[in-house]
């Protein structure tokens, strides 16, 4: 007798299918954010959490890309501003700037960072044979952080090495 | 139901290493003692049992089989039939190594090296024949050792439990899946007494077995081992297969055995290389299953009833406060600061209590030092005692395992070169014996550990010229006598004329201070020519906390650690001198201080940059007095360590980072650190100048 009505909002929306699609399709799924103009994209398995910007502890004589460390639940996480980081000049910090908090443990790294971006925009969606070399004219984004470029529409979205990212490497260098 | 045993693997390797150590130590008493009581005897024979039981349950055959020679030995000691000679105690101790290699390897689940082992065990061999023959005695003890290699064939074994087996636990399916290990099994259940189904007793045993073992090199001995647990309740009878109906009488069965091993092995070709690439691949199977194991520590139950009552009285304190937030009115104010008094006195003494649980005495890292400096004055024929003193002195666990190397350095330098040879002694009018003192105790909030000696003491002229000669130092520096002692800390330099293989390659004390202050220790030497050295290591007690006193500097807040604060004072500007350029120096009483700026350091904006009327904590690091600027002291608090390095990596003139009352991050400074990186910057900064 009960008939269960199934409201019309979820079977129009284009929203609810969209969101449907995210998950069924194959490939892999990477976090995009956005800095400055810029679209970059991280897998969005090694992704932890995001978090609102609050401003960090300054570790002392550190490069200018390392803004501070900062309190996560008790452990001690280094935060790292990817504008700087990439050379794409400063910025406020804004409402919507957040820290994308990345953790990642295989042999080669065991760390966790945050990173601050302007924002975090979508999940993106991309197979293997997708993801396009990228141009080696060099640009400020030192290229070993790169691992391929996507196009989106008519955007291109910059994959990012996370491991690469985790390194370090610019900080040792710098020192 | 399957019982994941390798959970109890750790459990059994870190008993197996006590057990080790209990041997070591009982063997190295009976050896300076020159006698042995029964009751030392028996506890190295429980420990070696425990051993060899333990690996038998767990199938590291290789282990079993050499404790059991081990423990062949050690009955007869026990039983009175063989004395412990000096040869076979040297023998044990080299056994004791031998194990805890083999265990260590079992650990890192690798495949035990087995040479060694068999090395020992033709040696136990050896000792047990000549003894045999010397004795001439007319009981004949059979060198079971043998045994285990020579003896080899096919088995019947009869097994028929008794009714009751399966109410003690025991399960027959393990023992026979244990046997298998053994060699190619197989089995035949009879059923002749089991009743009707109506009589049926479901947990009553009925059934018995006849087994046959097939391919194994195993002996009898190892066979019955196996049903060591359940022999008061089953009949067990082990027969060799091809003689079973031949002779009944098991000794002859066993001489006619040991006789010809040849035979036996001969009709099974495979015989001898089968078991071998099984425990092999056994191995393997463990192998892929590596996981970082986690260490754990022994507490004594009162410690663990004390933080019980705490978390008693925590959890009283916790529901009187929620009862009073409940209805809360200005009323109850008192109330409610008395009640968070509690909670406050009640915190503290959980966390001391819990710290007292990582404690352990400190004789864990002395412990292994009497077997060395026997092993070392043999080796290098010098006479030395070891005294040793303040063994209970409590310390953190990881500072512990982090000292003990650094120790066994200072120690084997000590006698290397510290002790002379006995001639050179008697020619100074020193006893013949060298001694070694090694002494723990607590003096304040640190550990103090001594290692003394009374030989020849540091030789300041030797160690100077020493240092010009490696170009350490210009030959015009002025040195005091400490700054000289910490040359030999400096890489590279060795006194030593000659390299020997216990020390003097010139690595070692560089290492030794490296590691000691990486625990946020400091090391002190004490030097007397022809009267001895003393090497003094002050360590923290603990790792995790550190009493610090928080300042400010601009927006940020440092944490200084409280032990190296000498004073703080406002600056007097009639008392500040600039000197050789731009180094500041303040007149502390006698003392020159010179002043950091921690803002400059830094590299952050201060509020108040004018030296005049300025704050400075005056703070003491690797024996230097510095004074810091800051801009305001704010509280003392204790404050729990937090690793920078564990996301990002060290950063210099910082020890580690903490989180503060409000959860925002505070730096611990680094003093001796903060010193070296502000002098390497302002050498930095005049050569910019000059250039």
């Amino acid at each position: 007798m009960n008939k269960i009505e199934v409201p019309d909002q979820f079977v129009d929306n284009n929203e609810f299918q969209l969101e449907g699609i995210d998950f069924i399709t194959s490939g892999d799924q990477y976090l995009t954010f956005t800095l400055g103009e810029e679209n970059y994209g991280i897998d969005i398995l090694v992704v932890s959490e995001i978090r609102g910007w609050d401003s960090p502890t300054l570790i002392p004589n550190a490069p200018s890309h390392m803004k501070g460390v900062t309190n996560l639940r008790g452990a001690i996480v280094p935060i790292i501003d990817l504008r700087i980081l990439f050379h794409l000049g400063h910025s406020d910090y804004k409402p919507t700037t957040v820290v994308i908090v990345i953790s990642l443990s295989n042999e080669h790294v065991d760390r966790t960072m945050g990173f601050v971006v302007d924002s975090v925009s979508d999940v993106l969606n991309a197979n293997e044979n997708e993801v396009k070399s990228h141009a080696a004219f060099g640009g400020s984004v030192s290229p070993h952080y790169v691992d391929g470029l996507v196009n989106v529409g008519e955007d291109i979205v910059t994959l990012l090495n996370v491991e690469q990212l985790l390194s370090l490497e610019e900080d040792n260098a710098e020192h | 139901m399957t019982i994941d045993m390798e959970q109890f693997y750790d459990i059994f390797f870190e008993e197996s290493l006590e057990g080790l150590d209990v041997m070591e130590q009982s063997l190295l008493a009976i050896s300076s003692s020159g006698e042995s009581d029964s009751e030392t005897i028996n506890t190295i024979f429980r420990a070696a049992h425990s051993i060899k039981g333990g690996s038998g349950t767990f199938g590291f055959t290789s282990v079993s089989k050499f404790t059991h020679v081990l423990e062949t030995l050690l009955d007869e000691v026990r039983e009175g039939e063989r004395v412990l000679t000096e040869e076979s105690i040297e023998l044990l101790l080299r056994s004791c190594d031998c194990l805890r290699t083999m265990i260590f390897a079992l650990q890192a689940r690798n495949t035990p090296n087995l040479e060694q082992s068999t090395q020992l065990i033709e040696a136990f061999n050896r000792i047990s024949q000549s003894e045999d023959m010397s004795n001439d005695s007319t009981e004949s003890n059979p060198p079971q050792s043998a045994e285990a290699d020579s003896d080899s064939g096919d088995w019947v074994i009869t097994f028929i439990p008794d009714a009751g087996i399966l109410q003690t636990g025991n399960e027959p399916l393990r023992l026979f899946k244990e046997l298998e290990t053994l060699g190619v099994l197989s089995c035949e259940a009879s059923v002749t007494n089991m009743p009707d189904i109506d009589d049926l007793v479901p947990d009553q045993c009925c059934l018995s077995w006849r087994l046959e073992l097939k391919q194994s090199d195993t002996d009898r001995e190892e066979i019955l081992e196996i049903f060591d647990w359940v022999i008061d309740e089953c009949e067990v009878d082990v027969q060799p297969l091809e003689s079973k109906t031949v002779n009944k009488d098991t000794s002859g069965v066993e001489e006619s055995l040991t006789e010809s091993p040849s035979e036996s092995t001969s009709s099974e070709p495979p015989a001898a290389s089968t078991p071998a690439p099984k425990e092999a691949s056994n191995e393997q199977e463990v192998r892929t299953n590596t996981t970082a194991s986690a260490s754990s520590i022994r507490v004594g139950i009162d410690k663990v009833d004390n933080l019980f009552n705490l978390v008693g009285e925590l959890v009283i304190t916790q529901s009187m406060l929620s009862e009073l937030g409940n209805n809360f009115d200005m009323s109850k104010l008192e109330k409610l600061s008395n009640g968070l008094e509690q909670l406050l006195q009640n915190t503290k003494e959980m966390q001391e209590s819990v710290m007292r649980i990582r404690m352990l005495p400190i004789s864990f890292a002395f412990n292994r030092f009497p077997r060395m400096i026997r092993d070392l004055s043999v080796k290098i024929d010098k006479k030395v005692e070891l005294i040793i003193q303040g063994e209970n002195t409590e310390l953190d666990k990881t500072v512990m395992e982090k000292i003990s190397d650094p120790l066994v350095h200072l120690v084997r330098n000590a006698i290397d070169h510290g002790i002379e040879t006995s001639e050179e002694r008697v020619a100074k009018d020193k006893p013949e014996e060298g001694n070694i003192r090694l002494n723990a105790y607590h003096q304040g909030g640190n550990i103090v550990i001594e290692v003394g000696d009374d030989g020849k003491g540091l030789n300041k002229e030797v160690i100077f010229n020493k240092a010009v000669e490696k170009g350490l130092i210009e030959r015009e520096t002025q040195l005091t006598e400490p700054e000289i002692f910490d040359l030999i800390f400096q890489p590279g330099f060795s006194t030593a004329h000659q390299v020997s293989d216990i020390s003097g390659r010139g690595v070692g004390m560089d290492v030794v201070k490296r590691n000691i202050k990486s625990l946020g220790g400091r090391i002190l030497i004490e030097s007397e020519v022809d009267i001895g050295t003393t090497i003094k290591v002050h360590l923290p007690l603990t790792l995790a906390i550190l009493d610090g006193q928080l300042v400010r500097v601009g927006q940020e807040v440092y944490v200084v650690p409280l032990l190296s604060i000498v004073e703080s004072l406002q600056i007097k500007s009639e008392l500040v001198n600039r000197v050789s350029g731009d180094i500041l120096l303040y007149r502390l009483r006698e003392d020159n201080v010179p002043i950091i700026r921690i803002y400059e350091e830094f590299g952050i904006e201060a509020e108040n940059t004018d030296i005049d009327n300025a704050l400075l904590v005056v703070v003491e690091g690797d024996g230097q007095k510095v004074g810091l600027l800051v801009d305001e002291l704010l509280a003392q608090q204790q404050v729990v360590i937090k690793s920078l390095e564990s996301n990002y990596k060290r950063v210099e003139g910082i020890s580690g980072a903490t989180i503060l009352g409000d959860g925002s991050v505070s730096m611990i400074l680094d003093i001796p650190g903060l010193i070296s990186c502000a002098s390497k910057r302002s050498r930095k900064c005049s050569r910019r100048r000059a250039a």
